[in-house]
């Protein structure tokens, strides 16, 4: 995975509210602290950010209300001004684009799924899902066509005439989803795309968006508060506080090694069965007929527990390449699930 | 200081002191100005008076004489404009009455007939089907019958025209500044007092150089028109772009839509829904002008009324007024089914025909009813000998009244002139200017800062530099006992309106149709039965204004927040305790914006009441404007104007502190 290009790259991101906020960035670069941005009565929400995201991953942006999420990626998509910085797309400095630029970028390069949905209230399904090629001057028959396609994409076939406020909160979603979808965007931002809906509609929304991934392979900027969302949905997690980045990792590493105690609050209640990996909790080689047979380094504890449970004898741990690199066994397994130190 | 157990604060001890003042002042203020010689603290003397208005008559005068640009003058640039406005409101004069004609007087030939009355009835049943239900269908074929039947056809079909052109011109130019507003702030800095001003003068102020720059006719009735309906559709058109959610914008730009798609194909239709609102405020306005436009020329319903009230001729007046309630009745609910259904359904069928069955037969009886016309001329024009008039019966209704009640009447009139009216004009009269400036200035220190008592200060020496102080006493006194009293009805009707769903209906239904009805109407059965004066035109301004006061109690107690009675009844307050101590207090700021809307109509009826003969800067208007004295006629509007800003402003101010006291904002 990670030798796939960088796709979104951020460089020193700043962005200040409040006045005179360029002349205070000027002036304190990046050494400006919390407590020298508060007193020249400026909010910092994004703070000297650096992120790189990959082709074809699914980067979720992480914290608690207000900590900058939704800030960052105004920023990204230069919704809002950044303060300083320098955002890279392709390794092309977004901030210098002229207003003719951004509007072909953001027509074909970029799509975005809004918390409340945004959908337009006077046009129907399909022409909702039609707008985005309808700004960009496509023919009537050709981005209906187009529209009708992903609206089937997405489950909604045979819904085209409805109108936003006849459907539910999942399904207009998933119009939006759908929408975004139309042009097909290079890379695609979800600001908390499912916090407005129902527990189990979310559930099933997540799935439905891991189903797209599989077929599309965006490269995805994904924001949410849930952290449980965050391990099922991201390749890697990046987690925001106060409006600096406190850790970058993939969802293993953050359980294994938070970075400061408040990554570890995060992850505390996480089910670890869920993110650590066979991998990272095995035990030594055992030779061949002491084990039950194997299972992949990659597998996460929670989808082989029960076979090591119900087997008499540990499971051999194999690498990609088939290679014995390790062995796990009851003990171990039980060890995650009931979060018990591994040492123990 | 205490007074009856309660502690006052510091301003309440101010303000009590500044009453006992102000008493002390009324009695004894004339001789003790006389004894220090300062005479000109009573009376603004007439040497110091700006002469604005000489000033503002002797511009325009050479606007419309001297001015001209290179190739043509102002004066026939207003005219070339007048011109183009009147191309269009003559086609739908022609469609809908008369005809269309080639040549004048007797060789006129005419072309095509107009659309018949059966037609335009079928039209509107049709709309009123297509916007909500048969329903609405029935109502709005039954107000078009009544004018047919009750022989008000032609004058209400002259008077549709006019409203006709000047909504859509109303909605679009409102639409197009309220963008322009919405898009440019500096812009909006300008627009918004702009706006304050254009609904607070009084319309007669602006009817004077509307005539000198368009000439009489139905052309300047129109732009009156517009000029008076437009601003609450520039405000709702700012409010309701400022409303549509931010995401929906964030996604427009997202999906790249430049400037013009973002505010056509995105801002605009969202916003739809509220604009509507605008739509329908448009055209009621525009209703309400029907009759003060008839005096610059425009003809129809409202001529009728002006004409009738002039030879005091009350059954023919009624008549004519009904009628324009009732179009205003039908064109109320017609505009404001369009806005409910602009919440839009779907439908599955594609075909457009199937989809518009109205279109179809609706184009088929206008056509129908058209050629028909031409053989039975009782389709093209309902025959007058069909027609009924009304007119001998309300004469009479009146005068059985007059002569079964005239000593009630009489009685009460006399009692309220006296004990009321006469001491209140005659204490306001003996105060002296400098001490109410003051005391404004004082009001608006305390409520607003150093800002809004300069305002304060700088529009109430206006009026007395003008020498309009003694007028705008008159003005005040009439304004604020009207208001008073329509208070005292309106905020007990409001709390009554949420007591029960039933009464609710009723007191809906009472203000629905009180709104609904132009100001000028109320003058009539005013004068009918207490013919003319302050108190006949008292009367009409509480009834004129009585809705805000009703509309805003209700709404201010119904948002209270159930969480907060609940809490009252759960701790065992009586209905009354609950009334008193929870509901009132909480519901304050909303019903002080109600008074502040019923201020604001008081002083826009009073304007007209000097029809009617009160003494107050209403009727300087009215002179001005029979003198075509645009200056006095502007100075004087202005001087309303003021009053109604100064008034504004501190109300909202003292609304916006009570409800921060309450922390309800
Ligand atoms: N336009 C603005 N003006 C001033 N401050 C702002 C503005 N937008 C955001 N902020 C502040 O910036 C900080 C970050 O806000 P942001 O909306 O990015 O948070 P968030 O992480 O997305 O939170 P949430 O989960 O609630 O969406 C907050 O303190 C917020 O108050
Ligand atoms: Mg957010």
């Amino acid at each position: 995975m990670s030798e796939k290009p960088v796709k979104l790259a951020c460089r020193n991101l700043w962005k200040l509210f409040g006045d005179g906020a360029a002349r205070f960035v000027a002036r304190h670069g990046a050494g400006a602290d919390a407590a020298a941005i508060q007193a020249a009565g400026l909010i910092g929400a994004v703070r000297n950010v650096n992120i790189d995201v990959r082709q074809d991953e699914i980067f979720v942006i992480m914290g608690l209300s207000g900590s900058g999420k939704s800030t960052l990626v105004r920023c990204l998509s230069r919704l809002i001004e950044p303060t300083s910085g320098q955002i890279l797309f392709d390794g092309r400095d977004l901030l210098r684009a002229s207003t003719r630029e951004m509007i072909e970028i953001r027509r074909h390069k970029m799509g975005m799924v809004f918390q409340h949905f945004a959908l337009l209230p006077h046009l129907n399904v399909l022409q909702n899902v039609a707008f985005p090629l309808e700004v960009q001057g496509v023919p009537r028959d050709k981005r209906e066509a187009r529209a009708r396609e992903i609206i089937e994409l997405v489950g909604l076939g045979g819904r085209e005439s409805y109108f936003p406020r006849e459907l539910s909160g999942g399904q207009q979603q998933r119009v939006g989803i759908a929408r975004s979808l139309a042009v097909e965007p290079d890379i695609w931002f979800l600001d908390e795309p499912f916090s407005a809906l129902d527990p189990l509609i979310r559930r099933e929304m997540q799935d439905e968006f891991l189903r797209l991934q599989n077929m599309l392979h965006k490269t995805i900027v994904f924001i949410t508060h849930d952290f449980d969302e965050a391990i099922r949905l991201a390749d890697r997690i990046a987690i925001m506080k106060d409006g600096e980045m406190v850790q970058v990792a993939t969802p293993e590493e953050l359980v294994l090694n938070p970075a400061t105690d408040y990554v570890a609050e995060f992850t505390r209640d996480v089910s670890r069965a869920k993110v650590l990996s066979a991998g990272s909790v095995m035990g030594p080689v055992l030779r061949e007929s002491e084990t039950a047979g194997t299972v992949s380094q990659r597998a996460r504890v929670a989808q082989i527990a029960h076979q090591v449970e119900a087997a008499d004898k540990p499971f051999a741990v194999v690498d990609a390449e088939g290679r014995i690199v390790g062995s796990i066994d009851r003990r171990r397994v039980v060890n995650v699930l009931i979060g018990r130190d591994a040492g123990a | 200081m205490t007074i009856a157990g309660r502690r006052l604060t510091p301003w309440a001890a101010f303000w009590l002191a500044a009453a006992i003042a102000s008493f002390f002042l009324a009695a004894h203020g004339a001789s003790m100005t006389a004894a220090i010689d300062a005479g000109w603290a009573m009376q603004y003397p007439a040497a110091w008076r700006w002469p604005l208005n000489a000033q503002i008559s002797a511009a325009m005068k050479w606007l419309v004489e001297e001015v001209h640009f290179h190739f043509f003058t102002f004066t026939e640039m207003t005219r070339g404009l007048a011109w183009l406005l009147k191309q269009p409101y003559d086609f739908i004069r022609s469609l809908l009455v008369g005809g269309f004609v080639r040549g004048l007087g007797r060789d006129a030939v005419q072309l095509l007939p107009s659309l018949s009355w059966l037609a335009v009835v079928f039209i509107v049943a049709a709309m009123g089907y297509y916007a909500r239900s048969w329903r609405l269908a029935l109502l709005v074929a039954g107000c078009f019958l009544y004018l047919a039947v009750f022989g008000k056809w032609n004058s209400a079909m002259v008077t549709l025209s006019s409203i006709l052109i000047a909504v859509p011109l109303g909605v679009v130019g409102g639409l197009l500044l309220g963008i322009a507003g919405y898009r440019w702030r500096p812009f909006d800095r300008v627009l918004t007092p702009a706006l304050d001003l254009m609904q607070t003068v009084p319309i007669f102020a602006y009817l004077v150089p509307i005539l000198f720059l368009f000439g009489f006719g139905p052309v300047s009735a129109l732009i009156a028109t517009v000029i008076y309906a437009m601003p609450p559709m520039v405000r709702v058109t700012t409010l309701a772009m400022r409303a549509v959610p931010s995401e929906i914008r964030d996604f427009a730009v997202m999906v790249g839509c430049s400037r013009r798609q973002m505010t056509w194909k995105v801002l605009v239709p969202a916003a739809t829904p509220s604009l509507m609102v605008g739509v329908n405020q448009v055209i009621m306005l525009s209703l309400n002008m029907v009759i003060i436009a008839s005096m610059i020329g425009a003809g129809g319903l409202g001529f009728e009324v002006l004409s009738s009230l002039r030879r005091l001729d009350i059954g023919a007046g009624l008549e004519a007024g009904i009628a324009i309630v009732v179009l205003a009745i039908a064109l109320d609910r017609l505009s404001q089914a369009f806005a409910q259904r602009s919440g839009y359904r779907h439908s599955e069928s594609s075909n457009y025909l199937t989809r518009h069955p109205w279109l179809v037969t609706t184009a088929l009886v206008v056509l129908g009813t058209g050629l028909a016309g031409l053989f039975v001329p009782a389709l093209q024009d309902y025959p007058a000998s069909a027609t009924v008039t009304t007119a001998p019966f309300w004469s009479d209704l009146v005068r059985s009244i007059n002569i079964a009640f005239f000593d009630q009447f009489e009685a009460a009139k006399v009692f309220m002139l006296v004990n009321i009216l006469m001491p209140v004009k005659r204490f306001m009269l003996a105060l002296p200017w400098p001490w109410l400036v003051l005391l404004a200035t004082i009001a608006g220190w305390q409520l607003g800062g150093w800002r809004l008592a300069t305002l304060c200060l700088g529009l109430s020496v206006f009026i007395a530099v003008n020498g309009l102080w003694e007028l705008a006493m008159v003005t005040i006194y009439l304004c604020g006992i009207s208001v008073a009293i329509a208070a005292m009805i309106g905020i007990p009707l409001g709390i009554l309106a949420t007591e029960n769903a039933h009464a609710q209906r009723i007191v809906g239904a009472i203000i629905d149709t009180l709104q609904t009805l132009p100001s000028f109407v109320y003058l009539i059965p005013v004068v009918m039965l207490f013919r003319v004066g302050d108190f006949a035109a008292m009367i009409a301004v509480i009834l004129y204004a009585l809705a805000p006061a009703v509309r805003y109690t209700a709404h201010g107690i119904r948002n209270i927040d159930p969480q907060l009675i609940e809490a009252g009844i759960v701790s065992g307050c009586t209905r009354r305790q609950l009334l008193w101590r929870i509901k009132m207090p909480l519901a304050m700021p909303e019903i002080m914006l109600g008074i502040n809307q019923t201020i604001m109509l008081a002083l826009s009826m009073l304007v007209i009441t000097a029809l009617v003969g009160t003494r107050d800067l209403g009727q300087e208007v009215y002179i001005a404007l029979t003198k075509a004295d645009v200056g006095r006629g502007l100075v004087a509007g202005a001087a309303i104007a003021f009053i109604a800003i100064i008034a504004d402003r501190l109300i909202s101010a003292g609304a916006a502190r009570t409800r921060q006291r309450l922390g309800l904002a």
